[in-house]
């Protein structure tokens, strides 16, 4: 579960934020995930319920924006869609892909008040 | 974390050598708000918003009441899928011009972060790095899943480098002080980080328990993380390199099976290899699968029971130690 220390440095982002821009509730939290990180959206949600918990973020609706896997075939030159990490070109059917997006994982938004 | 000495005792409560961080720092106050579970119980006499997330799906339930309740709500499971995909054209920023101003008035806005979740870690991850640089310490960030043989290879390199190098070891483990002692007894020192509910040891832990064990100047760290494939792999405690053991009792496909922790290792151990004439285990297929989810990885093929191999993993370490040495000098 290591959603929970992930969540722990979410609730810690948005106190920074509070400081900085000085808001006294947060609305909703904005997460981009990469489908192909090591973090499971539905132990985020879980997570950031309990950590929240009596935070300046405590009933913030978490919002999670799933970014879809892509990478760079070497074979094809071009950019295609990745569905696992180290997955073959969907094209060309080799496993020379370097991945270009998915495995994001960062606070993107805060909607306060 | 604390924000006052920064020594992380957070919601997982870790233990250094079964000190908490505020005892270790002599017992100043850490008082976090988010440490310890409370039940709301205060009146309301406004209108109130919950939001619970459940998986991908949340709802909302508004509510005005004037009367204390405890929060305690059962929450069922919503088998819909329901992924957010939304483009928000939000207005940013501060209001029109020539707005009044009105502070009891809460004014909604959107904050761009843009910010890496990671970046606290990663940042205390750098200042242990410069750390480990500065005295010329060789880090190895040791990592598996639980029984492949971590702490075994670790007390046989102990006993066979203990004459070439100064070596200490950070031991990460949810519960007891048994592989630290295994590693005193083997000859290093060790300190034990009990990372109580926590899965993997974050830099700030690492940070810590250098601090404890006070480094000699060229000599050789392991941290030996939690027993887990997964999680440790996404966190960096500011180690010169990461390596993965995997041991031939395990599936040959693990690397296809959890990628990432292959894909950021820079050496894979794959350890017990004496027990190979009893098992089916095709080495070259592990090592392939290994190859796949990272071309780079490095592959040695070791056993820390017979010592077979041990020898190739010693090169590997000496060349990298005597790198860390030669650079603190010429920084030095």
């Amino acid at each position: 579960m290591h959603e929970m220390s992930l969540c722990e440095g979410v609730v810690g982002l948005i106190e920074d934020e509070a400081r900085q821009h000085g808001f006294h509730r947060v609305k909703s939290v904005t997460l981009e995930i990469g489908v192909l990180g090591h973090v499971a959206p539905e132990a985020m949600a879980f997570c950031f319920e309990a950590v929240s918990n009596g935070t300046i973020a405590d009933g913030a609706k978490l919002i999670i924006d799933q970014i879809p896997g892509s990478g760079w075939c070497l074979d094809c030159g071009k950019t295609v869609p990745l569905t696992e990490r180290f997955g073959a070109c969907p094209d060309c059917g080799q496993h020379h892909v370097q991945m270009t997006a998915g495995d994001e994982l960062k606070v993107r938004e805060l909607e306060v008040e | 974390m604390c924000k006052d000495c920064g020594c992380g005792s957070g919601g997982t409560g870790y233990r250094i050598n079964g000190k908490t961080p505020a005892e270790l720092h002599g017992g100043h106050d850490h008082d976090h708000d988010h440490d310890h579970p409370h039940d709301h119980d205060h009146p309301h006499d406004h209108v109130h918003e919950h939001d619970h997330a459940h998986g991908e799906t949340s709802h909302r339930h508004v509510h005005a009441h004037g009367h204390s309740h405890d929060h305690d709500h059962e929450h069922h499971h919503h088998d819909h899928d329901h992924h957010h995909h939304h483009d928000h054209d939000h207005h940013h920023d501060a209001p029109p011009l020539g707005a009044v101003h009105q502070p009891d008035v809460a004014a909604d806005r959107v904050i761009r972060v843009e910010r890496d979740i990671l970046a606290k870690n990663n940042d205390l991850a750098r200042q242990n790095r410069s750390r480990l640089a500065a005295t010329g310490t060789l880090a190895l960030n040791v990592m598996s899943s639980p029984g492949s043989g971590k702490t075994t290879l670790l007390c046989r390199a102990i006993a066979d480098l203990g004459s070439r190098f100064p070596i200490a070891v950070v031991e990460g483990d949810q519960q007891t002080d048994n592989d630290a002692r295994r590693i005193r007894e083997a000859g290093a020192r060790a300190v034990q980080v009990n990372t109580g509910k926590g899965c993997h040891l974050e830099a700030d832990m690492v940070g810590q328990a250098v601090a404890a064990l006070e480094l000699q100047p060229g000599g050789l760290l392991f941290i030996e993380n939690v027993g887990n494939l997964v999680c440790p792999a996404g966190f960096d405690l500011g180690e010169a390199h990461k390596v993965v053991v995997l041991s031939v009792t395990e599936g040959e496909d693990k690397p296809l099976k959890y990628p990432d922790m292959f894909a950021v290792a820079d050496l894979l151990l794959l350890n017990k290899s004496d027990l190979l004439p009893h098992l089916k285990f095709d080495v070259g297929k592990c090592l392939a699968a290994a190859l796949k989810v990272n071309p780079h990885l490095q592959t040695l093929v070791v056993s820390a029971e017979t010592g077979e191999g041990m020898a190739a993993f010693y090169a590997w370490i000496e060349a990298r130690a005597a790198m860390a040495r030669a650079t603190a000098a010429a920084e030095g």
